[in-house]
């Protein structure tokens, strides 16, 4: 009998891994030239290191990387790239669950305050967690009546790998959340019938679901990661990217600076290709066409407090600690902040060029999405590694790039929004394809075939079939986007039009010169812009699953 | 059901015509008196002095704001279609670097005369409009006046091990470090390089974290630029932090300038020449003494009356356009360790 029930169990579980989401016919033409279209531009940032890095000759090519100091870099940034990213997967994937399937307290607060970190700029983040933690910080005031002389030291690997954790961990929350929602339901509850307990089917039947979307934001925080210049910078732990901007800011060097890029490149496309590894080939959709049921709420029984308890630290942390050292500066400001209206007219201008950014990306990953999960192949392979190239690189590289190109190949649109948004996508989209990707995989193919066999159109499939069911990556997506184009930075400052000024550009304006109270309220309206719509997105995603 | 994909599809249309407007008004010239300036220095620091400017002379200008060096990449990725009018760079070793690649005109006598020869280009490629002076800041509950080095050589002494706040990766440092190579040459310059770094120099990001962290008692002291203290001081009257200006023409007393030049790109010379003509007038000048705590350069005005004369200074003697290979600076900085 036992033997029997396994047996079954063992089935169920397997049929949530077997399958493939492909299609066998080939690609329509429409859309693997739109991959191929995309995935050039995103190119265009690595074509023009190449240009600058050859500018040097071998000599100096080779005299960069056979330097020691190149290797020891590599080796830095790949273990903080790792070590985040693991951070992020042990925080993210289990806060997903609590936080949609199970009777945690506060729930629903908690699935809107567990994202918010991701609005908080890292360079703010940073100088927070230094003005709070640091070995004569804010906490260590407080402490002092208790005799604490000064805090341990947070600079280093410790601390950049602490910023970051906690301000990236939401890329794979939000990834995992969404596919979290399309579960069925159905799959839990027949391994639960079978007699495996809530550990084990989460382990052996949830997860297994979510490892395309886990390794999707994982992905997304180790690119992140290897790219971010003001977590490292401000906590003092030398990578790859902070070494470029040295080299700009000490010599204008612009072909080390290339050569020490193209190395990011060549990490990127290691690192994608040990993502789609892990990621596999398998497909994770309802085998027939009908409504899941709705999912029954996991009592967590004993665990319920101490899960609050863990949620009320996360949230206390990532979110409060620097929010209230915002707050801080803002009482602290001896002078009048920025006035309010110019405040608001920056918030405009930064909703302005991160929404239009945001949409646009995501319209932009939409081929390269259907590639990858529906036309498997090497030309779905080469689109989709392109696209993430932009997205480990450097904010100052990928502008300087597109200053390169814009001021030769269009110069009427060269400091205009257009080429600032041209950015955003270049820089961005697989933060767009992620989601879009995971919640393709989430779709059974024969619903696609059905409507076409019903003599529907491809593009009457795509709007009354596609679209709406994947409609939570879209949003995703597109929320993604718009929150990490919110907080960017280079690319703002060099691209945007002369006097274009965005909430990051007024915080960057602020604490370069150092008046923190003057940063504060554009950093808080960063924050509030931001967290409206990931709620709305959140609201959205509760009403219409 | 059929409405989402027509909003979506509506949404996709507006977006366009959004994009297509954004992109079209930029064709419209202004008549006359406009200006773009590059700028190395925030708006927080420079943006009522802009104002004050336009305000004075009817002249429209348009800033784009970075980092020094994020601003001299951009002028040097432009090139000669660069829309820049004029360059106004944190340091002397940016403006070396856009004049290597002969990107600046040569400014008229009138400018140069106005500023004595330490503080321009000798090329008369670029003028400098205010000074900042390179001391030591320190916490005077810390260390006493009468404990103070003399020298930057002393600071790798057993007395200050562990004790000393530096930023390898600032600008106004690498230029201190290009300074002592030029009068003292590269072997010395990586002697105390790395004295410095084995007696425990502790690396900040900035400026502004060194003298952050000295008024938090975090260190007694940090090599830094003179005004830094005093902006803490407009923020915190209280604040434990105070300048040593180094004497007897010591390598850490280095001065250095913020400094302009007129881009070849400029197409109206005339309204350029007469904001450079602003920065050096008396109104500019105090601007700079009242606002930002540098030093004047140029006319009659006279600094903040905490800071010494400019002529009481005992800086090194060395020419600020010889300054420029921070390009070796930074080799040696990284054959060091540090950056």
């Amino acid at each position: 009998m036992a033997t029997r029930v396994d047996a079954a169990a063992a089935l169920a579980e397997r049929s949530v891994r077997r399958r493939s989401a492909g299609f066998s016919r080939p690609p329509p033409k429409a859309v693997a030239a739109g991959a191929v279209v995309v995935a050039l531009v995103v190119l265009l940032p690595t074509v023009y290191i190449i240009v600058r890095a050859s500018e040097g000759g071998a000599h100096d090519f080779i005299s960069t990387l056979a330097d020691g100091t190149a290797v020891a870099l590599l080796l830095r940034t790949m273990a903080l790239a790792a070590a985040v990213t693991a951070g992020a997967l042990v925080i993210g994937v289990p806060l997903a669950w609590l936080t949609t399937r199970t009777d945690l307290p506060g729930r629903r607060v908690f699935a809107v305050l567990t994202a918010l970190p991701l609005v908080i700029p890292t360079y703010v983040g940073g100088y927070a967690f230094v003005a709070a933690l640091g070995p004569r910080g804010l906490a260590q005031g407080l402490l002092a009546p208790l005799g604490v002389e000064r805090l341990p030291e947070i600079y280093g690997f410790f601390g950049a790998w602490l910023v970051l954790t906690l301000f990236t961990y939401p890329y794979v929350l939000l990834t995992v959340r969404a596919a979290v929602r399309r579960l069925d339901p159905a799959l839990e509850e027949a391994g639960r019938a079978l007699g495996r307990t809530d550990g084990e089917t989460f382990r052996r039947i949830v997860l297994p679901q979510l490892r395309p979307a886990a390794t999707a934001g994982g992905l997304l925080v180790a690119l992140y990661t290897i790219h971010d210049f003001g977590a490292v910078s401000l906590l003092r732990y030398d990578t790859f990217t902070r070494s470029i901007y040295v080299s700009y800011q000490g010599s204008f060097d612009r072909s080390r600076a290339a050569v020490l890029s193209l190395v990011l490149v060549a990490l990127t496309i290691v690192v994608i290709a040990l993502e789609s590894r892990i990621r596999g080939r398998a497909a994770y959709f309802r085998s027939h066409a009908s409504a899941p049921r709705q999912p029954r709420v996991r009592p967590l029984g004993r665990k319920r407090w101490p899960a609050f308890a863990a949620c009320s630290a996360l949230v206390s942390v990532a979110l409060l600690l620097p929010l209230s050292v915002i707050s801080y500066w803002m009482i602290q400001s001896a002078r009048q902040g920025a006035g309010i209206g110019r405040t608001l007219s920056a918030a405009l201008n930064s909703v302005e060029a991160s929404s239009l950014g945001a949409v646009l990306a995501v319209a932009a990953a939409w081929p390269i999405a259907v590639m990858t999960v529906r036309f498997p192949g090497r030309l779905a392979r080469a689109t989709e590694r392109a696209s993430y190239t932009g997205y480990a690189l450097p904010g100052l590289v990928v502008a300087l790039s597109l200053v390169f190109f814009g001021i030769r190949a269009a110069p009427a649109l060269y400091q205009t929004l257009v080429l600032l948004v041209f950015a955003y996508i270049v820089l961005f989209i697989p933060q767009a394809e992620g989601p879009l990707r995971a919640s393709l995989l989430q779709l059974n193919p024969a619903l696609e075939e059905a409507s076409h066999s019903l003599g529907a159109g491809r593009y009457r499939t795509m709007g009354r079939i596609v679209l709406p069911l994947i409609r939570p990556g879209i949003a995703a997506g597109i929320a993604l986007v718009f929150l990490t184009a919110m907080k960017e930075l280079p690319a703002t400052l060099l691209l945007a039009p002369t006097g274009f000024r965005t909430l990051a550009t007024e915080v960057w304006s602020a604490t370069s010169a150092s008046y923190f109270d003057r940063a504060a309220l554009p950093a808080l309206a960063i924050v509030l812009a931001s967290s409206i719509p990931l709620a709305v997105l959140m609201f959205r995603e509760r009403e219409t699953r | 059901m059929i409405r989402r994909p027509r909003t979506l599809a509506a949404a996709a249309l507006a977006l366009v015509s959004l994009l297509a407007a954004c992109g079209g008004d930029d064709g419209a010239t202004q008549a006359g008196g406009k200006i773009t300036i590059y700028s190395g220095r925030s708006e927080e620091l420079i943006g009522t002095l802009i104002a004050q400017f336009e305000a004075e002379t009817g002249i429209d200008a348009e800033v784009k704001y970075g980092s020094t060096s994020e601003m001299a990449a951009l002028i040097l990725e432009e090139g000669t279609g660069s829309p820049a009018d004029v360059f106004w760079a944190q340091d002397a070793g940016a403006l070396g670097a856009v004049q290597a690649k002969g990107l600046f005109v040569e400014l008229p006598d009138g400018i140069l005369d106005r500023v004595p020869d330490a503080f321009r280009s000798r090329q008369g490629n670029w003028v400098g409009v205010s000074g900042r002076v390179r001391v030591i800041a320190y916490n005077p509950d810390l260390v006493q006046t009468s404990q103070l080095p003399r020298s930057v050589d002393e600071l790798t002494g057993a007395a200050w091990k562990g004790n000393v706040g530096w930023a390898p990766s600032n600008g106004s440092f690498q230029l201190f470090v290009t300074a002592f190579c030029k009068i003292r040459g590269e072997d010395a310059a990586r002697t105390w390089l790395q004295a410095m770094k084995t007696n425990g120099a502790k690396t900040y990001a900035n400026n502004d974290a060194i003298v952050a962290a000295v008024a938090a008692g975090e260190i007694p002291l940090g090599l830094v630029n003179h005004y830094y203290a005093f902006e803490v001081l407009a923020e915190n009257p209280d604040a434990k932090v105070k300048d040593h200006f180094l004497p007897g023409g010591d390598l850490g007393g280095l001065v250095n300038v913020s400094g302009v030049g007129i881009l070849k790109t400029a197409d109206n010379r005339d309204a350029v020449r007469r904001f450079i003509d602003y920065l050096l007038s008396p109104a500019g000048q105090a601007y700079f003494v009242s606002e930002t705590y540098e030093y004047p350069l140029a006319g009659e005005v006279q600094p903040d009356s905490r800071l010494p004369k400019l002529a009481d200074l005992e800086p090194p003697t060395v020419d600020l356009s010889d300054l420029g290979d921070l390009e070796g600076t930074l080799a040696l900085l990284q054959e060091v360790g540090l950056l």
